[in-house]
């Protein structure tokens, strides 16, 4: 990592948006995802490929700010069989499975009747899971909801690309040693401070290394 | 021919004489000569899923019940002593049950070590169901890794050679996966219709039929029942289904037997 392209990138992980405006990317795929669907609640699943467990990410409607960073083994229960098969899957009466109701109640005290999850994956990456709960059933269920929410995944896993990719960046940028993460360290610095000295500064040891 | 020992890739003119190939083909191939009557007894079919519960009255027992778990770098089969760790495995075993009753079910359980070694155990779960030779094996999963496609592939052309029927649900997903695009495999999407020997030739592959898989009522994790909408429950339809003509017409090939399913199918004039 020391060639001029890590340099380059280094600098780019300095100026990449907060955590807190991808964070707002999902929240907001989630609360749209719900409202498509009038669902009562939507959920994002990170999948943490250290520890093999995925996470929640975004939640919108029942358990909005208690689950997040709450983790569940990564290939077991719905979700987990999701993730692992790739295949979306919609499941109504989910109360009858005494397993899922047990363990929803635990983690959430919240049993939902219906479920909607669809993998999320970009290019043969998977990232995670995209889950709506107890969508409205106003209207009777066909195969064009399930095109919808997998058009939602497709925005989804942009989102937590975005956000796995800058999360990465920000590790190298912040605990890095060696050239490449004093770039992105300064890099960093300059975009949050309006410190033109230190620009005049940079722009003089540009013009410096270009003479060597 | 079996005495040969040159590879049979070509065809001498004495042997053209000998290798006529016995089969009692009708004028028109319908679905009461492919199916009328058959329930799938004799015949083996897996379901390499989640595993499969089988003291569920809608599944009505497995022969044999594996499970695929990582052992360091490799896999192994090792005896399922914990049974469906989602309730998946069991919903597609219910399927099979309802329409090809006699068949016998045989569960391989590629799921529950993680995500990390999933492709892995999907890999070693199918080696080993077509090293059994099952005449069927429903594939309700794939694999997003492309570093698995090739080695997939080679499997489902060996399963396709050696006589076993896979049988794979369709991913609707904007990503490549493994293995239902493959030629050798039967790939299965979901139409919306409520009849579950209602089935449609795709003219347009690489998904080649569709199969129920909206709103039904299948078998779950703890003997309880849901209803449940997605390919991966289309695919046990036609795998069911492929159970039922093999055992009316023992020994038919994966192309002889795919083949039928499009001369029967619901678009094909196959329903008199």
């Amino acid at each position: 990592m020391t060639d001029g392209s890590s340099y380059q990138g280094a600098a780019a992980a300095g100026m990449l948006a907060s955590e807190e405006s991808h964070r707002a990317l999902l929240q907001s795929i989630v609360d749209v995802a719900r409202g498509i669907f009038g669902a009562k609640a939507s959920s994002i699943f990170l999948l943490d490929e250290e520890t093999d467990e995925l996470v929640f990410e975004a939640v919108s409607g029942e358990g909005e700010g208690d689950l997040i960073g709450m983790r569940i083994p990564s290939s077991t229960g719905i979700a987990g069989w999701v993730l692992v098969t790739g295949q979306p899957i919609v499941i109504d009466d989910l109360q009858q499975d005494p397993r899922f109701a047990r363990q929803a109640a635990e983690r959430t005290g919240y049993v939902p009747q219906g479920l909607m999850a669809v993998p999320l994956a970009n290019a043969d990456r998977l990232l995670g899971v995209l889950q709506v709960l107890d969508r409205s059933q106003e209207r009777a269920f066909s195969l064009g909801e399930i095109d919808l929410l997998i058009l939602f995944a497709n925005q989804a896993a942009i989102g937590l690309d975005l956000l796995q990719t800058a999360r990465r960046a920000r590790v190298l940028a912040e605990q890095g040693e060696g050239g490449t993460a004093v770039v992105a360290r300064l890099a960093a610095l300059l975009e949050r401070s309006d410190d033109t000295a230190a620009l005049r500064l940079l722009e003089a040891l540009e013009a410096v290394l270009k003479q060597l | 021919m079996s005495d040969r020992v040159i590879p049979a890739w070509s065809l001498t003119a004495e042997a053209a004489t000998s290798i006529g190939i016995p089969a009692e083909w009708p004028d028109r191939v319908s679905r009461e000569w492919a199916i009328g009557g058959a329930t799938g007894e004799g015949i083996d079919v897996c379901i390499l899923d989640s595993g499969v519960d089988g003291t569920h009255p809608l599944v009505g027992g497995v022969e044999s019940a594996v499970a695929i778990v990582l052992d360091g770098d490799e896999t192994i089969v090792v005896p399922d002593e914990v049974g469906d760790v989602c309730g998946h495995g069991t919903a597609c075993a219910g399927i099979v049950r309802l329409l090809a009753p006699a068949c016998r079910i045989h569960s391989v359980r590629v799921l529950g070590e993680g995500n990390t070694g999933s492709a892995d155990l999907i890999l070693g779960g199918l080696r080993h169901a077509i090293e059994q030779r099952f005449e069927v094996i429903n594939l309700s999963l794939s694999t997003t890794k492309r570093k698995f496609a090739e080695m997939l592939h080679e499997l489902a052309d060996s399963a396709y050679f050696n006589g076993t029927v896979l049988v794979a649900s369709a991913h609707n997903m904007p990503v490549e996966s493994y293995p239902w695009r493959f030629s050798s495999v039967i790939s299965v999407g979901s139409h919306e219709g409520t009849d579950s020997l209602e089935w449609y030739a795709n003219p347009n592959p690489p998904v080649e039929f569709f199969a129920r898989g909206i709103d039904l009522d299948v078998a779950w994790y703890g003997g309880s029942t849901l209803r449940a909408t997605g390919n991966s429950f289309a695919a046990p339809h036609i795998a069911a289904v492929s159970a039922l003509v093999l055992s009316k017409h023992p020994g038919l090939t994966p192309f002889q037997l795919k083949s039928v399913l499009y001369l029967t199918a619901s678009n094909t004039g196959g329903i008199e």
